[in-house]
């Protein structure tokens, strides 16, 4: 057993966080993301140069030969700058499917424009009426001899906006929600019959609903198995949620300690808030949050390579804790900064936001624990949802 | 980062289970544990005194085992697996500590093997009846006479001492010291000293596991003082970070979930398994969830420790979270009893009566250990007087 960081995975955070540092500070950040592209591109070419695109792929794949450890440090980094950059959507998803389900020729195509940035890929996996359930599919896709037509609509597609390049799941048999059934398709974004709606998140990224309409998916272009792709579907959705369980991190240590910090500089009744015990045992109970949020990341981290059952524990299990944790801390942060945490000028409001909308992506507390409780009840049907 | 164990450590987890296997004594299952005779509670201990696994924590020139925290961690999670009934925490983990990095070479070899065989049992003259969480308002007093002390108070909450050959007490040295926390001295009494009276308390459990400890002109030798005189706090502090490294209980929380987990599939809620209930599942699950952040919280703590950071204030974390999910453990025991957490029935079946319990067997001693788990949040340092010190210590406020 070992929680060390390796050299390399400390050298990541370390020229990561002196990049955000000096490149993504908070008045930065608003200007990029009130722009009209809503970021800052150029840090995602930074992010190439420094490799961070290449660290979770292997030395065979041409990457940097690390893994979701590495995954892990960057995206705590993320979340300590609240930095928007999709690398979950592109790296960790894209990257992920095609790592763990690419054929040569797709990984020839796509793993070296996502470690270089050139490419990035955005995972359209939600619908209107399927909330969080990976199979709850109405998007078809009809095999028409020499490849496939792709119907329907994809909610809330983070990163589309400033993607190349689509995951897309699809239906190719069985009914709505069925375990069977489902595929997994790459599809390019300016192919004929996509089209896209974007706007702005509430924490300051960009998303797109995503629609196709008799869109031509060649045959080449199905990841992994067809009518057999939810395994890998869920496979990818557990790695991002230990990423986002590690932005999380990120986001509630600053939470924590801006407001710590705040504490010791407000005064009332002649006296440093930070003095009144009410609100100290409330900054313990935020530290021991987000102490075992980072935990519960490692957890599930360390787990996603385990067998199938022990990484969906592991990552639900995570996801409900960082899910509550996440909310715990992000509301009282803004109550102890009082009427200033209001405002949309301190950064706490924004670190608020974004862990917030954290327990809204990829299954939120009531649905990893019901997930978590049919894992233990050793009904690995339920545990496909 | 990873979570394998190496091969050394898989061989050594087996070594360690089917030492257990082999050598558990059979019928030592836990009851309450103020039901617990003395040569049960001891039973154990003997068999591993015999082996010198007593004290894994301690240095190997006293008689520690040399294992890594690693192997600290497996030793705890193989005899959790059988309920064991571990060596008892006042000796080996509290007193032991204090006595080998602050005690003399004399009382080093006076009292160390004595610890490590069983055959002096130990509790602690902590608490007053004014001294709880303010533990250094003592007024417990140690006046000089000669080569004596001359000890006169009271002490409460003193666990076990109906048992105890010897106790280490915090008593007042100095009653003009400027603080409180100055003045006081670090003392091990022999418990049959005459003036030593030891009262019974009665918790809401309807058990006898605490007691009022009454002092009455009790000549102690200077020589049993450990330390310097009027340093006593210090040595109290130090005691108190040991003791709650130890205190998250992980292991022993582990089973005892899979126990609750076994006995909602027994109980009945409309004819289906209580564990298939909606919302007793989701307590369960919460309860699992909230375990397992505790588990990888104190596997941080250890690696942090195998390191040479020694017990920090980051251990408040493991004994607040700890002790909160062994008091949802027995909520949630007893929430699953039923209607068969009503009935009482302590002391059975020593009393030689023949009566039997009445409902699952589990369900008598329910009640009783929820109201006597409530303890765990008072002791060792409220949980509040925790979040005090994580609050200075590691927030800085």
């Amino acid at each position: 057993m070992d929680f060390n960081f390796t050299e390399e995975q400390s050298m990541i955070r370390d020229s990561l966080a002196r990049l955000i540092r000096e490149k993504y500070d908070f008045d930065t950040r608003r200007a990029a993301l009130s722009s009209e592209l809503g970021r800052d591109a150029a840090m995602w070419a930074q992010f190439a140069e420094l490799g961070l695109l290449m660290a979770p792929f292997s030395e065979e794949d041409g990457g940097l030969g690390g893994n979701a450890i590495d995954a892990m440090v960057v995206m705590e980094e993320f979340g300590k700058g609240l930095v928007t950059e999709p690398f979950i959507p592109s790296v960790v998803c894209g990257g992920g499917f095609l790592r763990s389900a690419g054929t040569a020729s797709q990984k020839e195509h796509h793993l070296g424009g996502i470690m270089s940035g050139e490419q990035i890929f955005a995972f359209a996996y939600a619908e209107p009426r399927g909330r969080y359930n990976l199979a709850d599919l109405e998007t078809s896709a009809k095999s028409d001899g020499s490849g496939y037509v792709l119907n329907g609509h994809k909610a809330v597609v983070i990163g589309a906006p400033w993607a190349t390049h689509f995951i897309v799941t699809a239906r190719t048999s069985g009914g709505q929600r069925d375990a069977g059934g489902v595929s997994v398709f790459i599809v390019e974004k300016d192919a004929k019959g996509v089209s896209t709606r974007d706007y702005p998140t509430v924490d300051g990224r960009r998303a797109s609903e995503v629609y196709f309409e008799n869109v031509s998916v060649p045959a080449e272009h199905l990841i992994g198995e067809a009518d057999n792709g939810l395994p890998l579907v869920e496979q990818i959705a557990d790695e991002a949620v230990a990423a986002l369980c590690a932005e999380a991190c990120g986001v509630m240590g600053v939470a924590h300690k801006m407001t710590v910090e705040y504490s010791r500089q407000r005064k009332q009744f002649g006296t440093p808030i930070g003095k009144f015990q009410v609100l100290q045992h409330r900054m313990v109970d935020m530290f021991m949050e987000h102490e075992q949020s980072v935990s519960m990341t490692y957890m599930a981290t360390l787990k996603l390579g385990e067998s199938e059952i022990e990484r969906k524990k592991a990552a639900s299990a995570a996801k409900v804790k960082i899910g509550q944790a996440g909310r715990f801390v992000g509301q009282e942060a803004i109550q102890i900064h009082g009427g200033m945490g209001m405002t949309e000028e301190l950064a706490v409001g924004h670190y608020f936001k974004r862990l917030t909308m954290i327990d809204a992506e990829l299954g939120n507390v009531d649905h990893h624990m019901k997930r978590y409780t049919a894992l233990s009840a050793g009904d690995v049907s339920v545990a496909a949802e | 980062m990873n979570l394998e164990f190496s091969a050394d450590e898989i061989a050594f987890r087996d070594e360690v289970r089917a030492f257990i296997k082999e050598n558990y004594p059979q019928n030592a299952e836990i009851r309450g544990a103020d039901d617990l005779t003395r040569e049960q509670f001891l039973a154990w201990h003997k068999i591993l005194a015999k082996k010198g696994w007593v004290a894994p924590a301690w240095p190997v020139e006293y008689g520690g085992t040399g294992w890594t925290a690693t192997q600290r961690y497996i030793w705890s999670e193989e005899n959790a697996a059988v309920d064991a009934i571990m060596p008892l925490p006042f000796g080996v983990a509290m007193v032991a500590p204090v006595i080998y990095t602050f005690g003399s070479q004399a009382q080093k070899d006076r009292y160390l093997p004595k610890i490590l065989s069983g055959e002096e049992w130990w509790c602690q003259g902590y608490s007053e009846p004014g001294a709880g969480s303010d533990l250094a308002s003592v007024k417990t007093t140690a006046v000089r006479d000669g080569d004596h002390y001359v000890i006169n108070g009271q002490k409460t909450w003193t666990t076990l001492a109906q048992h105890a050959d010897w106790g280490f007490f915090l008593c007042r040295t100095d009653p003009e010291a400027d603080k409180p926390q100055k003045g006081i001295s670090f003392i091990l009494i022999d418990m049959k000293t005459p003036g030593i009276e030891v009262r019974p308390i009665i918790t809401i459990d309807g058990g006898h596991e605490v007691n009022e400890t009454w002092l009455t002109d009790v000549r102690v030798p200077v020589e049993n003082r450990v330390g310097e005189e009027n340093m006593g706090w210090t040595y109290a502090k130090f005691l108190l970070a040991h003791e709650r490294s130890g205190i998250a209980g992980v292991a022993r929380s582990k089973r005892g979930v899979e126990r609750l987990r076994s006995l909602a599939s027994t109980e009945l809620l409309d004819g289906e398994p209580l564990i298939e209930d909606r919302d007793f599942a989701r307590k369960i699950s919460q309860l699992e969830i909230d375990l397992t952040a505790l588990e990888f919280t104190e596997l941080r703590t250890l690696a942090g420790e195998a390191q040479g950071k020694g017990p920090g204030p980051e251990s408040s974390i493991l004994k607040i979270k700890g002790t909160e999910i062994q008091q949802r453990l027995t909520e949630l025991t007893l929430e699953a009893a039923g209607n068969y957490g009503h009935p009482y029935f302590r002391g059975f079946p020593e009393d030689g009566s023949n009566a039997r319990p009445i409902g699952p067997d589990y369900a008598p001693a329910s009640a009783p250990l929820y109201f006597n788990m409530r303890k765990t949040s008072i002791y060792g340092g409220s949980n509040e007087i925790q979040r005090n010190i994580i609050s200075k210590m590691i927030l800085g406020l």
